[in-house]
């Protein structure tokens, strides 16, 4: 239960009263309350530092050591208080996570050892507040991380792969960590020669070279020694091809594999030479085929395979995409406006070179950035006064966002990873909450399963209802009065959904049938489970003799579920004090109104003689397939 | 929120009184976090506590404690009445039902509960009176608080109880079943059929009522 519910229990119970007027039925008994209500101090030593609280401070989170009677195993009779050999310094923190309801992180402790602490205290990391909890998992993380580099510097290299990994497991880790095999290392750096000897090929191939004999221009080495270019251009790009074949051969999930940056950049640098291949070689699709060898420019691109710099700067200009756009946009909206007023400037001049307001943009772009060409220069006073104006005005404008951006990097990688971690936390927060309220309702629906809402009035209670905190025994009286008051019954989401399936096939069934019907053999601690499965049933043999096998082909087993962290069941140990309770449910049609439970079993059983058969076989602990098989009467 | 302090008070008094009345609490966040950051109650003292409620001084200490350890500034406002409720009724949806509960411990319709509303409240739930403990009953199902319970105002408490239940129910819950028992509660109670439950025949029939009579000495030892 989370923080301080305890306190408002006894409020919720109280408030009960107004259900009174209204129950439909009588409302149960509450549980005895057998210790003392009044608060006492508790004194608590550790390690030679005393503390003292009140009890109910400590109650408040039964989960944990100090809250439940585990706390028990430390008392010192002699001295008359708890004592722990732990750090006090610790303790210090711990404790005032009972005060207020908020863990905190010191920071000057050590992470690991305020884990074990917290391991040894029952508290769970992930309560630790939001003030400290940046901190603790920053600490943790870097922890994590140095743990996990000593350990790869330890055994000398990454972990031999399991034995038994197929070949396609072995090859795509070979592709990914280069350093697991000679083999993958080799592949590696003969990969990176070759993007290096494209590339090169690439510009040498526009370098002019001496004229051949006889003619007196200079030609470019590319169509000097077409051959030799042409071959080694082949080469790269069947080196590359197999490269990315294998890859994909490898790949543990195809579709993402190609989705991925580094697969496109592949693509797109092998495509070229192929579409050269297969156009065919005349002068007008020459020129687009000439367009497409700038494309075989983005092999250099595949050194990000090789260079983990070049991924985090395409990560980061990814990241801040929005901030590079807004720039973009402010510098357009400077550029148009700057580019008119010049073009109207210098309309009248004759011979002007801003013959248009997009010449004019050229201008601008080279003013602005102060690179001044001069290939365009103003004439008119007016487009002379504008253009000082317009470079000025430029360097602001490129000068002041540059900083905001680079600020803006790191915020917004600083805040994306703090968002996430949000997110994270947020995940786990929630689903502990749903956790700890399923648990809640778990550990009531067990508790009316084992009987416990029976009338104790003997010794024959089983083991299993017993053990149960304070704080749950009045937690489940106030679920009981609800469902008094209501005359309806909780019940979880396997039960409601058959209900549901068997309420829309439509029934037919006869009080008399649901009343007969318990097996014998069942104890008096669960009649009352008893009696639900012997009217389940009883249901489902009506169900057969109507020839009907959905319903029984909806038979589960319903395992009872097992209370969950609840730290006060785990010591008591249900399961195995479970002496009968340990049946497992049968749901089948569930039909009739319920009648009022049975204390004693009645002895009659429904005409099917194989029906004991299957709840015998169930009695003992069989698997689900039994169960349906069994059930094809 | 406004809707809660609005639709509590009294209908004599009219728009004139709404604005008349003390406003600690009112609505959107924003200015709840200031005010609440502001309102710091502070009880009255132990010995007209103690003489006002029928708690021992050491049972109010206890109490005083664990209320002031939950909420610091010393009063309680709705949105922890509901969190609380659905602790505690995991299943189903608390949160109208604890919109009622907070009206019927709010004496004052301020939108806070005090401690002194806290205590004065469960004096009368655990300690009071029969007479006093269906008084409170009556109080809480009277969602307008003019004296009578009207069927509307039934089928809302009774459907928030129901909603409590949440959907996971055996036999299930159907649409009409809220409906079908107040039909039940106000054939029992409505002794003049005339379609109201007035103070009067709740207390009469329920000093009628075995069970319900029983069950009042239910819940006497929870503090």
């Amino acid at each position: 239960m989370a923080a301080g519910v305890a306190t408002w229990l006894p409020f919720a119970r109280a408030a009960a009263v107004g259900w009174l007027p209204l129950a439909k039925k009588t409302m149960p008994k509450p549980p005895i309350d057998k210790k003392s209500r009044s608060d006492e101090i508790l004194f608590v030593n550790v390690s030679g530092l005393r503390f003292q609280t009140w009890k109910n401070t400590l109650d408040r989170y039964p989960d944990t050591l100090l809250g439940s009677s585990e706390k028990e195993f430390f008392y010192n009779e002699d001295t008359q208080e708890y004592f722990f050999d732990r750090d006090p310094e610790m303790f210090r923190h711990v404790l005032n996570f009972y005060r207020t309801g908020k863990l905190h992180y010191p920071r000057h402790e050590c992470i690991q050892a305020f884990d074990e602490e917290l391991a040894f205290y029952g508290i769970v990391p992930e309560i630790i507040g939001d003030c400290c909890m940046e901190e603790y998992r920053d600490r943790k993380k870097e922890n994590q991380e140095r743990l996990a580099e000593d350990n790869e510097a330890g055994e000398g290299g990454d972990a031999p792969l399991p034995p038994n990994s197929t070949s396609r497991e072995r090859l795509w880790r070979a592709f990914e960590n280069p350093h697991t095999s000679t083999m993958a290392l080799v592949f590696y750096y003969v990969t990176g020669f070759f993007i290096a000897v494209s590339v090169i090929a690439n510009v040498v191939e526009t370098v002019p070279c001496r004229p051949i004999k006889g003619t007196v221009k200079d030609l470019p080495c590319g169509e000097k020694y077409s051959l030799a270019f042409f071959c080694m251009d082949t080469a790269c790009v069947l080196i590359f091809t197999f490269e990315y074949l294998m890859r994909l051969f490898a790949a543990p999930s195809r579709c993402k594999f190609m989705r991925s940056v580094m697969s496109v950049i592949d693509v797109v640098a092998i495509m070229p030479y192929y579409i050269g291949l297969i156009m065919p070689e005349n002068e007008d699709v020459s020129g687009a085929f000439v367009t497409l060898r700038v494309f075989r420019v983005f092999r250099i691109f595949k050194f990000s395979r090789h260079s983990q710099g070049l991924r985090i700067l395409g990560y980061t200009l990814k990241s801040c995409a929005s901030e590079l756009g807004f720039l973009l946009f402010s510098l357009t909206m400077a550029i148009i406006i700057f580019a008119t007023v010049m073009f109207y400037a210098e309309k009248g001049t004759k011979g002007t070179n801003f013959t248009s307001i997009p010449a004019a943009f050229w201008y601008t772009i080279v003013t602005m950035t102060t690179l001044g060409y001069g290939d365009m220069v103003p004439n008119t006073i007016a487009g002379k006064i504008f253009g000082s104006i317009c470079s000025l005005s430029g360097v602001l404008v490129i000068a002041l966002p540059v900083p905001v951006i680079v600020s803006n990097f790191s915020r917004i990688y600083h805040q994306n990873q703090r968002a996430d971690k949000m997110r994270a936390q947020q995940k786990v927060r929630m689903a502990r909450i749903r956790l700890a309220k399923k648990g809640t309702t778990n550990a009531f629906l067990q508790y009316k399963d084992d009987g416990g809402l029976q009338d104790h009035d003997s010794d024959s209670t089983a083991l299993c209802v017993k053990n149960r905190s304070a704080f749950e025994h009045q937690h489940h009286h106030l679920l009981h009065c609800l469902e008094k008051t209501t005359n309806h019954e909780f019940t979880d989401e396997l039960t409601y959904s058959e209900v549901c399936m068997t309420e829309s096939v439509g029934y037919r069934t006869s009080r008399s049938t649901s009343l007969s019907s318990h097996q014998g053999g069942s104890s008096s601690c669960c009649p009352r489970r008893a009696k639900r499965r012997a009217i389940r049933l009883a249901n489902s043999t009506v169900s057969v003799s109507r020839g009907s096998m959905q319903e029984l082909d909806t038979l589960q087993v319903h395992k009872t579920s097992v209370a969950p962290q609840s730290r006060s069941s785990l010591n008591a140990r249900t399961e195995d004090l479970k002496l009968n309770c340990d049946d497992r449910d049968f749901t089948a049609a569930i039909i009739s109104i319920p009648t009022p439970p049975a204390n004693t079993p009645d002895e009659s059983l429904p005409p099917s003689p194989a029906i004991p058969g299957i709840l015998r076989n169930s009695r003992s602990g069989t698997f689900p397939h039994d169960a349906v098989k069994i059930s094809s009467l | 929120m406004s809707d809660n302090c609005l639709s509590a008070h009294l209908p004599g008094q009219g728009l004139m009184g709404v604005f008349l009345r003390q406003r600690v609490c009112v609505t959107d966040s924003v200015e709840d976090e200031l005010e609440f950051a502001l309102a710091r109650h502070r009880p009255e003292g132990l010995e007209q506590l103690e003489a006002q409620t029928r708690f021992s001084r050491k049972e109010l200490q206890i109490l005083y404690r664990g209320f002031k350890n939950e909420c610091p500034s010393g009063v309680v406002n709705e949105d922890t009445f509901k969190d609380i409720y659905s602790q505690f009724f995991p299943q189903g949806d608390a949160s109208m039902y604890a919109h009622f509960l907070f009206n019927a411990f709010d004496s004052d319709h301020n939108g806070c509960v005090s401690f002194e509303d806290f205590v004065l409240g469960l004096s009368v739930l655990l300690r009071g009176s029969v007479q006093e403990k269906l008084n409170w009953a009556f109080n809480l199902y009277d969602i307008n608080k003019d004296g009578y319970i009207t069927k509307e105002e039934m089928l809302d408490i009774m459907r928030a109880i129901y909603d409590m239940m949440g959907k996971w129910t055996y036999p299930l819950l159907k649409e009409e079943t809220p409906r079908q028992h107040v039909d039940i509660f106000f054939q029992k109670m409505d002794k003049n059929r005339d379609g109201v439950v007035t103070i009067d025949e709740f207390i009469d029939c329920c000093q009628n009522d075995e069970n319900i009579m029983k069950s009042m000495q239910l819940f006497e030892n929870v503090i």
